[in-house]
This record gives structure tokens, C-alpha cells and sequence, in this order.
């Protein structure tokens, strides 16, 4: 289709360019990382007591870079193949944490430390809620057009 | 929704603990179950917690935990000579249950404090998914 020049269709190609799947920009992808994040120390905080547990934890900021400069994707050439959730974090990103101090059975869930992280990470999820609320509202206000 | 993994992690934590806390009100009720032979008397119980695996990605952290058994305390029973006891046996023995009162209420103290959290985690999960249906709103 041609659109002629003019003040009216240059804004009718910007909106057709527009991917709605990328109009909430980085904060859909730090939900979904906050998410799995708070899964995460959940695991921790209920094996608090399990003897030989490790704590595990992922770097949220190089996680959330990595996915936004080249989100790893594999491959898909069989139907047997499963491509990797959003939100996903690689074992490889999945790092275990230092204990402040020693405990006998080998646990290294420290539940206050572990319960912080959780509150700040619930916190933080929030507020990237918050900022796809604006997105939205944006978007519907641009949609009715007052 | 992975986020609905919080809800069966938590829960996991919490039915290990409530378990947990069954076992320590064993082991106090049958403190004073007094019995003539060593092999019939109560011996403190204690459960064996387990990280539960993801089966199919066991790469995959985030778990819950579950009790794989319980195992009976080899602390040395306490045999008191009291000849006089309707319980007593011929060379006038009785046998009390090898459970430390001090360290069950220890333990009974961890396993609430254990379960709280669990039930924190809980909330805030409910609290995060709710404020994720009203997206947008």
C-alpha cells in the first residue's frame, strides 16, 4: 500500500512499524526475571533446613542485559526441539551463594538474608508492574485519541 | 505463569515444617512413657528433609522441600533403678525415653519460625499476582 506524504500518514506508518510485543520495552523482560527470581528464593526460604542445600541466586542486572542486547534463542529445526521460556535464566547464570557463616549439615540458606532479597525483589516487581501500567495507559490513551 | 511455582514451593515448606512440629509433639508427649525393656521404649524421632529435584531439568534451582523419612534418635536411653515401679523389670530397671526436653523446644521454636516465613512468602506471592491481574488498570 502507498501512503501519500503528509502530516497524517507519516503517523499511521510510525504506528505500523510499532511491534506491540516490543511497546513495553525492557520491563516486560525484568517481570518475567523478577518472577522466576522470586521462585527462586521461595526454593531457598522453604529448604531453609534441608541439610546439604545450597542457596542459589542469578545476577539480576547482567541476566536482564544479556537478554536485552541478544536474547538467547535456540534454534528450532525439529519438532522434538524445545525453545527456552521468556524468563528463563540459563543453569549457567544460576550461581550459588557465598554463606556469611558456616553451618554443620552443609545448608547455606541464610533465611534473613534470603527474606530481604525476597521483600526488595517483590519491591522491584512492583514497580516494573507499575511502569507497564503507565505503557498501557499510554497506549490506550494514544488508542482513543484524547 | 511461573510465578504460580511460589505457591507449591511455599506450600512444600510448608507441610515439611507442619511435620516437622507433629513429630517434635511426639517426642514430648511420650517424654515420660516409662517401659520395662530397652527395645520397647519411645526413642526421640526426627525427620530427614530432601531439596525436591525438578525431574525433567534437574539444572533447574528453585525447589521445594519434602520429608524422606524419619529417623529414631541412638542417644542412649536413660535406665533408672526403681525396683519398686509396677514397670520394673526382674532386676528392677526402668527405661525413659532418650528425648532432651530443651532440645525438642529448640527445635519447636525453628520449625515455627521456619513455617512463618513460608506463609510470608505465601502472602507476598498472592499480593504480587493480584497486583498483576489489575495491569493496566
Amino acid at each position: 500500500m502507498q501512503y501519500a506524504a503528509g502530516s497524517s500518514s507519516g503517523s499511521i506508518l510510525r504506528l505500523e512499524s510499532m511491534k506491540l510485543d516490543q511497546a513495553f520495552g525492557i520491563h516486560e523482560r525484568a517481570l518475567q526475571l523478577r518472577a522466576r527470581r522470586a521462585e527462586l528464593l521461595a526454593g531457598n526460604l522453604a529448604n531453609a533446613e534441608t541439610p546439604g542445600f545450597k542457596a542459589r541466586d542469578f545476577d539480576f542486572q547482567k541476566v536482564l542485559k544479556q537478554e536485552m542486547s541478544q536474547p538467547v534463542k535456540m534454534s528450532v529445526t525439529h519438532k522434538g526441539h524445545v525453545q527456552m521460556d521468556a524468563g528463563m535464566v540459563s543453569p549457567a547464570e544460576l550461581l550459588y551463594r557465598v554463606p556469611a557463616q558456616p553451618s554443620l549439615d552443609g545448608n547455606t540458606v541464610d533465611p534473613q538474608q534470603e527474606y530481604a532479597a525476597f521483600s526488595s525483589n517483590s519491591l522491584e516487581y512492583q514497580a516494573s508492574l507499575r511502569f507497564l501500567t503507565g505503557k498501557i495507559q499510554s497506549l490506550k490513551s494514544a488508542i482513543r485519541g484524547d | 505463569m511461573s510465578m504460580f511455582k511460589i505457591f507449591d514451593t511455599a506450600a512444600s515448606g510448608l507441610s515439611a515444617q507442619s511435620s516437622r512440629l507433629n513429630l517434635i509433639a511426639s517426642n514430648m508427649a511420650n517424654a515420660d512413657a516409662i517401659s520395662s525393656s530397652a527395645a520397647e521404649t519411645y526413642r526421640a524421632r526426627q525427620p530427614v528433609f530432601k531439596a525436591m529435584l525438578d525431574q525433567m531439568n534437574p539444572d533447574n534451582a528453585s525447589t521445594g522441600v519434602k520429608m524422606v523419612g524419619v529417623v529414631e534418635s541412638d542417644a542412649p536411653l536413660v535406665s533408672q533403678y526403681q525396683p519398686e515401679h509396677p514397670l520394673a523389670n526382674e532386676e528392677g530397671y526402668i527405661f525413659r525415653p532418650n528425648v532432651n526436653m530443651v532440645e525438642e523446644m529448640a527445635n519447636m521454636i525453628s520449625a515455627s519460625r521456619s513455617y512463618q516465613s513460608n506463609v510470608e512468602v505465601m502472602n507476598s506471592a498472592k499480593q504480587l499476582l493480584l497486583a498483576t491481574l489489575r495491569i493496566g488498570q
